[in-house]
Parts: structure tokens; C-alpha cells; sequence
């Protein structure tokens, strides 16, 4: 007799149609199957056996209480920032940077190339700039778009969802570079890439239609993750790159200078 | 989903589109405790669950004139909460890869190994003994799934989604997703093996 195999039968206790009878009809016949069958039930009977904790009687309660204050928030947390000519300027300003520090974090990160080696990293990290320079430019374009908005007063709502579209597109670009960062180790960029995916998240998590409302929410927000900071640390390894680009990163003078001390 | 729910489901999101912010209450309210269940599934701790669930309302707010009553809002909100929780472990995955040993010890146990907290749950009475083995064995198993695989198993069995509905959360087609089921069942067989094999006996009896 044939058995039937593994995957059949998984399908089977699944509820897969195909061949179902013929595989019923089979399973009477045959003690072996029956039996893996069983083995297969039993993985099952183990994942009902995981317990979830309860969150609580009041669990639905405590999830409106904390998302409620949000949703007023989100209705006009971000945008309304970005109609305020001189601060749409310094969030530009820090978007601009993080992705520049992230040029420089990649840089400042590959140790240095010998041989053919030299050339192949030398083109990537080429393509890598013009890459970013790119998504910088959309980002730029975005951020001015906003920025070049007809005047805002005494308007109620404002139609944002193309730029809000865009935005999506660079939280997607966002994440790639994120990801080569993570590849890369550099886990200080990773980390400003993830609080610039949040900052670009919210914007394109925005309602397609907002009230202009508070900035400062964006301001505090940024200055309590100390972006700028980090960014400018970066920045810095990223000029005395352009200047020098045959010089070695400051981070990696750094460990040399430590190196030749010991 | 009953289909007076489902009714009064659609009236809560004209309502509160129409500007009325407590008839949004009334979705959370009903529907959050299930998107717990699932994305305390998915991520396997109750920090990031909650997370997911604030998050998936949040947005599901943001995007409801994008619903336009196309399916139940108890199904759109749980598909948002599966795509931010796939996106969640993904993320915590990478992360975890960069530290390389992650393992118990680390500063933030709930990050480094979401499932541990499982033990947190109240016990089921006589079952307790072996079921409190096997549900060890069962978290480091579910940890070892690919995300993928993961939120097959989780929508799959536990809320009995069909394969189109998850194909089109893992962003794939039936026959792809139809494996993605198989090989998580199949990982978490192999993982269970050793353990299962003793009481298999037993469980048999049942299907004569």
C-alpha cells in the first residue's frame, strides 16, 4: 500500500479538498497513516495548548484611553509643522542630514579596500551616494512642496494625500537603506534611520485631509531623540570625506591614533 | 463574524467619519481584544501585542475613508495589525541578527526573546506538568519560524483565516501561501518530535 505522504496529509487535517475522499477512503485502510495523522494532531492539540495572557477585563477600555488623545493627535500633528515656512526649513534640514550621515556611516564604516577589491567598493560606495542623493531629493522636493503651499489661514483642512503618497514611497526607500546599514553593522545609523522612518511614517500615516495645529509636538520630538546631534557627528566624517576622499574617517583616525599609543 | 455586527460595524464607520469620535470607541472596543490574541501570536509578547494593536487602530483611523465598507472593519483592522506585526518581528529579527547572540541576558529580555514571556500566563490546571514543557518547546519552535511562516500558522489555525486572506497579507498567491502553511507545520512538527513521541500513544487512542 502507498502511503500517503506528509504534506497530503497536513493538507488533509487543513481541510485541503483535493483528493480528500481518496485520502479519507485511505485512512481507513491504513494503520500507519492513521497514525501519522495523529503525530500531525498532535502539533496542533500543542499550538491550542499556548496560552495567551489575559490582558485584563478592561483590556478594550485601557486601549481606547491610550489611543483616543492620538487620534486627535494624528488629525493634525505633523503636517501643520510643515506650513510654517521656517520650521518646515529645519525638519528639511534634518531629514537632509540623516540621510547624509547615513552616506557618511557607510563610509566611515568600510574598512579599506585593497586591490580590485578597491575599485569594486569604490563603485558601490559610489552608486550608494547617488542613490541617496536621489532619495534626498525627492525628500527635499517633498518637504518643498509642502513648504510652497498656498497660505494656510483661515482654511480648515488641507488635501495633503499626494504628498502623503510620496512620503509612503520614502519610508520604503528608508527601510533599504536601512537594511544595508544593519548588513553593515552600523548600528548607531540603523538607529537614526529608524527614528526617520517614524518621523516619515507619520507622515504618510497622516489623513489625507488636516487642520494646521501644533509643531511643537515635531520639535520636542526631535530634539529629545537628540537627532540632530548624532546626524552632525556623522555629517562631519561625511565633509572631511568629500574634502579628502582618500582620508580616513575621523572614527577610524581615531582607533589608529589609539593603536599606535598602545 | 455575525452579520448584525458586521451592520453595525458599517454604521460606526460612517459615524465616525461623520465626525462622531465615540462611534470609533465602539470598534476598538469591540474588536481589539481579537487583534490582541493574534498579534500576541505573532510576536509572542504581550509589550509588542499591545503595540500592535494601538498601532493597527491608529492607522485603520487614519485610512477609514480609504475602507469604504469593501469588507467587515473587524477584518480590515486585523489584516493592518498582521501587515505591522509581520513588519514588527521582521524588524526584531534583523535587530537580533545584528547582536548575533542574542539569547536570554540581554538588557531587554522582552525584545530579545519575545516568546519567554509566555510563562507569564495563569496555568491550566492538571495539564500544567507537561503542557508547561511542551509550551517551552512550542515558543522556542514558533521563534524559529520565518515571519512568513509564522503569520501563516497564526491566521491560519488559530483564526482559521482562509489561504486568500492570508496570501494577500504575506503579499503572495494561494499556492505559496498553501506551502508557507505546510512547511510552518512541518518546522514546528520537527521541533516537537522528540517531545510529542512519548504521549502519542495516549492522543492515538482517540482515533481508533
Amino acid at each position: 500500500m502507498t502511503h500517503r505522504t506528509e504534506e497530503e496529509l497536513i493538507g488533509y487535517r487543513d481541510g485541503e479538498a483535493k483528493e480528500r475522499e481518496v485520502i479519507a477512503a485511505h485512512l481507513k485502510e491504513c494503520g500507519e497513516c492513521r497514525e501519522e495523522l495523529a503525530r500531525i494532531e498532535a502539533v496542533f492539540g500543542a499550538l491550542d495548548a499556548m496560552p495567551i495572557p489575559d490582558p485584563g477585563d478592561d483590556y478594550e477600555e485601557r486601549v481606547w484611553q491610550r489611543i483616543a488623545p492620538r487620534l486627535d493627535e494624528q488629525k493634525s500633528r505633523w503636517w501643520e509643522a510643515y506650513f510654517v515656512p521656517q520650521r518646515l526649513v529645519a525638519f528639511g534640514g534634518v531629514v537632509a542630514l540623516v540621510i547624509l550621515a547615513f552616506v557618511a556611516g557607510r563610509i566611515t564604516q568600510r574598512p579599506a579596500p585593497i586591490g580590485d577589491q578597491a575599485d569594486a567598493a569604490k563603485v558601490r560606495e559610489r552608486v550608494l551616494v547617488v542613490a541617496v542623493g536621489e532619495h534626498l531629493g525627492r525628500t527635499e522636493m517633498v518637504l518643498m512642496e509642502l513648504e510652497n503651499a498656498p497660505e494656510q489661514k483661515g482654511q480648515k483642512t488641507i488635501n495633503i494625500s499626494e504628498t502623503e503618497r510620496r512620503a509612503e514611497d520614502l519610508v520604503e526607500e528608508n527601510r533599504l537603506y536601512r537594511q544595508t546599514a544593519l548588513k553593515e553593522g552600523d548600528r548607531a545609523m540603523v538607529g537614526t534611520l529608524d527614528e526617520l522612518e517614524r518621523v516619515l511614517l507619520d507622515i504618510a500615516n497622516s489623513p489625507e485631509e488636516v487642520t494646521p495645529a501644533a509643531f511643537e509636538t515635531i520639535r520636542k520630538r526631535i530634539e529629545a531623540q537628540g537627532i540632530l546631534f548624532k546626524v552632525r557627528v556623522v555629517k562631519q566624517g561625511l565633509d572631511e570625506r568629500k574634502v579628502n576622499p582618500e582620508a580616513k574617517p575621523a572614527e577610524n583616525q581615531a582607533k589608529v591614533t589609539e593603536r599606535k599609543k598602545v | 463574524m455575525a452579520e448584525g455586527v458586521a451592520v453595525s460595524d458599517a454604521m460606526a464607520v460612517e459615524r465616525t467619519l461623520g465626525g462622531d469620535r465615540d462611534a470609533y470607541r465602539v470598534l476598538v472596543e469591540r474588536h481589539s481584544r481579537t487583534v490582541y490574541r493574534m498579534a500576541y501570536r505573532m510576536t509572542g509578547n504581550a509589550h509588542d501585542a499591545e503595540e500592535v494593536v494601538q498601532e493597527s487602530f491608529l492607522r485603520a483611523y487614519q485610512k477609514l475613508k480609504q475602507f469604504a465598507g469593501n469588507a467587515n472593519f473587524g477584518t480590515w483592522v486585523y489584516r493592518i495589525a498582521a501587515n505591522y506585526a509581520i513588519d514588527r518581528i521582521r524588524q526584531r529579527n534583523a535587530e537580533e541578527a545584528r547582536r548575533e547572540k542574542p539569547s536570554k541576558g540581554g538588557q531587554d529580555s522582552l525584545e530579545v526573546d519575545p516568546l519567554s514571556q509566555v510563562q507569564d500566563v495563569s496555568p491550566s490546571p492538571e495539564r500544567l506538568a507537561g503542557s508547561a514543557q511542551l509550551a517551552e518547546r512550542m515558543k522556542s519552535a514558533l521563534a524559529e519560524l520565518s515571519p512568513a511562516e509564522r503569520t501563516a500558522i497564526v491566521m491560519r489555525h488559530w483564526d482559521g483565516c482562509g489561504i486568500e486572506e492570508i496570501a494577500m497579507v504575506l503579499k503572495s498567491n494561494s499556492n505559496a501561501t498553501k506551502n508557507t502553511v505546510f512547511r510552518a507545520v512541518q518546522k514546528l512538527r520537527r521541533a516537537l518530535t522528540p517531545f510529542l513521541e512519548g504521549k502519542e500513544a495516549r492522543a492515538m487512542g482517540k482515533e481508533g
